[in-house]
């Protein structure tokens, strides 16, 4: 789950992580209010979406009175923002955030993350701030440094120490470096973060280090334990399939082909996406019903790939281990009845019970396609299409 | 032979009490696995399918002489449950358990560090010498017994890889699923280098899927250590960027993690990558 910039500044503060004086607003008018209530000369009006590259897309305003403040909300509010992260249709913005401006004397860069191959958080800091981090790590390598934490004891203040000499070599603010690394690995361990990033953090003339920007994403897997955390999911920021599936025990992705599939287990539905490209066609989506995926859930992934109006064939390829082929027969067939399903369905079963499945479907009367192997389907759903 | 377990592993099953630990301890009975008790804490002292319960994985080792165990706990007690049977001083763990948060698993890694236990998954099907011992979700009757050993990130696609290798007639020696998570117990490496040594393995079908720099890993050791052929498959050619496919370890992460990459550096390594997943069987038939 990703957080909204408002939201990962509520908990930096929260963190003892310094940031600007702001207010979240909803509407033009809300915000003209809140430039007035803050009492600000200068403001900065910020879309908030989930995606970076907002300020080159136009995504976040400088104003300098309430009205401009409420025409800059005008102007963002309600309309997708388009940035180079959000895809051609880009997202609707419903929130902006009004911050306070400031005189920025430098812009450096601070993200904790996950190694996967180190087993441990790493901690990931530069100089270059404000600019693409992978761009900086493949042009200028020594300008960007790396720790690991460890992820029971927690960063460690020598290893602070590190971070704060190198990103102040003139030694001027190392307590505050050292502060914020020690806050920021705490805020990561605390609220099982998958990622915290700050790009850019700054160095505000008379203030010290200031977080401007936030970037927070927190391990679906653990919302469990963090309940408040869970109440900052924004659904609106998600595909509503992906919601549908997720709430019924479904893994469902769009994708912008024409040919819908059902698979069960992510590897293989995996596979059997590829296998669609290799013969030439184009997969609608990903979806995997799961290991033990009952009728009803068969069901209901049917009519989840059948709402999305690309699709013109189905492939359904279940290799039935726990999961028995004729209880997938049976979900398929009610469901072709239920949804008055009229495009072309290919079935390839194979697995524990598989003959039973086979004879489901055959003394169904249904028209359904069936493939001998994966190949055999791949071929016959792009087939269908063509 | 095979590799981690034969005929002769003593498995005790972590969550036996549970809807699926108990079904899938049924199972690996059925199957002919040597499945000599079950745990859950304050069921101590009841039987389950004619096997003992206890309250601790350490007075199971001592009253059953375990060696191995398979946890179905819910993934709020998994991490702990790991620990607890490499504290038992249990020889392998089999953590089946899908979505364990991956801030307990780097703590449990870090436990793991001064203890002998291998663990493999968690989020896997397990692990099966085929007519031997099957510890694991795994379908017994697809497999075969063989020479061919099989390692894997996912699970039904390793059953349509066995099921095709099967139906040529090539058994399995040990087939493994080692997850789908993005930090997991045993890596390819670890196990290649035991097929490698394996007397009664002839060759490995590595099956990889996008995400993480593992079968990368696996490439270079292979062309460093290994003489006998493997074959590989990489899942998520046509997965998009930043989305996770399933697994929580399937997800591509700025530049990291394609298909491409991993497939390009494979066959640079020597391994014969099958483009499609319906030709594994038959790739691993060439090269027999």
């Amino acid at each position: 789950m990703n957080l909204h910039e408002y939201q990962s500044k509520e908990l930096f503060a929260k963190y003892g992580i310094p940031v600007l004086k702001s207010t979240v607003c909803s509407s033009p008018a809300e915000t003209a209010q809140a430039f007035s209530a803050m009492q600000l000369t200068a403001g900065v009006v910020k879309s908030q979406i989930h995606a970076g590259g907002r300020g080159k897309a136009g995504g976040i305003i400088t104003v300098y009175s309430a009205e401009e403040a409420k025409n800059a909300a005008l102007k963002l509010l309600g309309r997708p923002l388009v940035t180079k992260q959000t895809g051609p249709q880009g997202k609707v913005v419903n929130k902006v955030l009004l911050e306070e401006a400031c005189a920025v004397e430098k812009e450096l860069y601070f993200s904790i993350a996950i190694d996967r191959k180190a087993e441990k958080p790493v901690a990931l800091v530069s100089r270059e701030g404000g600019m693409d981090i992978e761009e900086v790590a493949d042009k200028f390598p020594d300008k960007i440094f790396k720790l690991h934490i460890n992820p029971a004891l927690g960063l460690q203040p020598f290893q602070a120490r590190d971070i704060a000499y190198f990103m102040d070599p003139r030694k001027v603010i190392l307590k505050d470096f050292s502060a914020l690394a020690v806050n920021l690995s705490r805020l990561f361990l605390e609220n099982d973060c998958s990622l915290v990033e700050i790009n850019p953090l700054a160095i505000v003339k008379g203030r010290g280090l200031i977080a401007l920007d936030a970037k927070i994403g927190i391990d679906d897997r653990a919302l469990y334990r963090h309940k408040n955390l869970s109440d900052y999911r924004d659904i609106s920021e998600e595909d509503p399939m992906e919601y549908e599936a997720e709430k019924n025990g479904l893994s469902y992705i769009s994708l912008n082909g024409n040919i819908g599939c059902m698979v069960n287990g992510a590897g293989l539905a995996m596979a059997t996406m590829d296998l669609i490209k290799l013969n030439g066609g184009e997969p609608a989506n990903f979806l995997d019903v799961g290991g033990g995926a009952s009728a009803e859930q068969v069901y209901t992934a049917f009519k989840l790939l059948l709402s999305n109006k690309n699709v013109k064939a189905i492939l359904v390829n279940i290799f039935g281990g726990i999961m028995k082929c004729d209880i997938i027969a049976e979900g398929i067939v009610q469901a072709t009845k239920e949804a008055h399903l009229n495009l072309p369905l290919v079935v390839r079963l194979e697995g524990t019970n598989v003959e039973l499945g086979r004879e489901i479907l055959r003394k169904s009367g249904l028209k359904i396609t069936a493939a001998s192997d994966m190949n055999d389907a791949a071929a016959k759903v792009v087939q269908a299409v063509k | 032979m095979s590799i981690l377990v034969d005929k002769n592993t003593k498995v005790i099953c972590q969550g036996i009490t549970g809807s699926a630990g108990g079904f899938h301890a049924q199972q690996m009975i059925a199957y002919g696995t040597k499945l000599v008790g079950g745990v859950t804490p304050g069921k101590g002292g009841t039987s389950f399918e004619g096997v003992p319960v206890f309250d601790t994985v350490k007075k199971a080792v001592q009253e059953t002489g375990a060696d191995a165990s398979v946890i179905f706990v819910p993934a709020a007690f998994a991490g702990d449950a790991i620990m607890d049977a490499a504290d038992a001083g249990m020889r392998l763990c089999v953590c089946i358990t899908e979505g364990i948060p991956a801030q307990d698993m780097l703590k449990v890694k870090q436990f793991l560090k001064d203890k002998a236990m291998r663990l493999i998954g968690p989020n896997c099907p397990g692990i099966i010498t085929p007519g031997e011992c099957k510890i694991g979700i795994m379908p017994g009757y697809i497999h075969k017994p063989g020479r061919i050993g099989i390692i894997s990130r996912s699970g039904t696609l390793t059953y349509e890889a066995v099921w095709q290798l099967t139906s040529r007639g090539l058994g399995q020696s040990t087939c493994i699923g080692i997850g789908g998570d993005p930090v997991l117990g045993m890596a390819f490496i670890d196990l290649l280098k035991m097929f490698q040594e394996d007397r009664n393995t002839d060759a490995v079908v590595l099956i990889g899927e996008i995400g993480g720099t593992m079968e990368e890993d696996a490439a270079e050791f292979v062309k460093n250590n290994m003489t006998k052929p493997v074959v590989s498959f990489i899942a998520g050619q046509t997965a998009p960027k930043g989305k996770r496919m399933g697994h929580a370890g399937a997800i591509i992460s700025g530049k990291a993690g394609t298909a491409k990459d991993k497939i390009d550096k494979l066959e640079s390594c020597g391994i014969k990558v099958s483009r499609s997943p319906a030709d594994i069987g038959k790739t691993v038939a060439e090269c027999m």
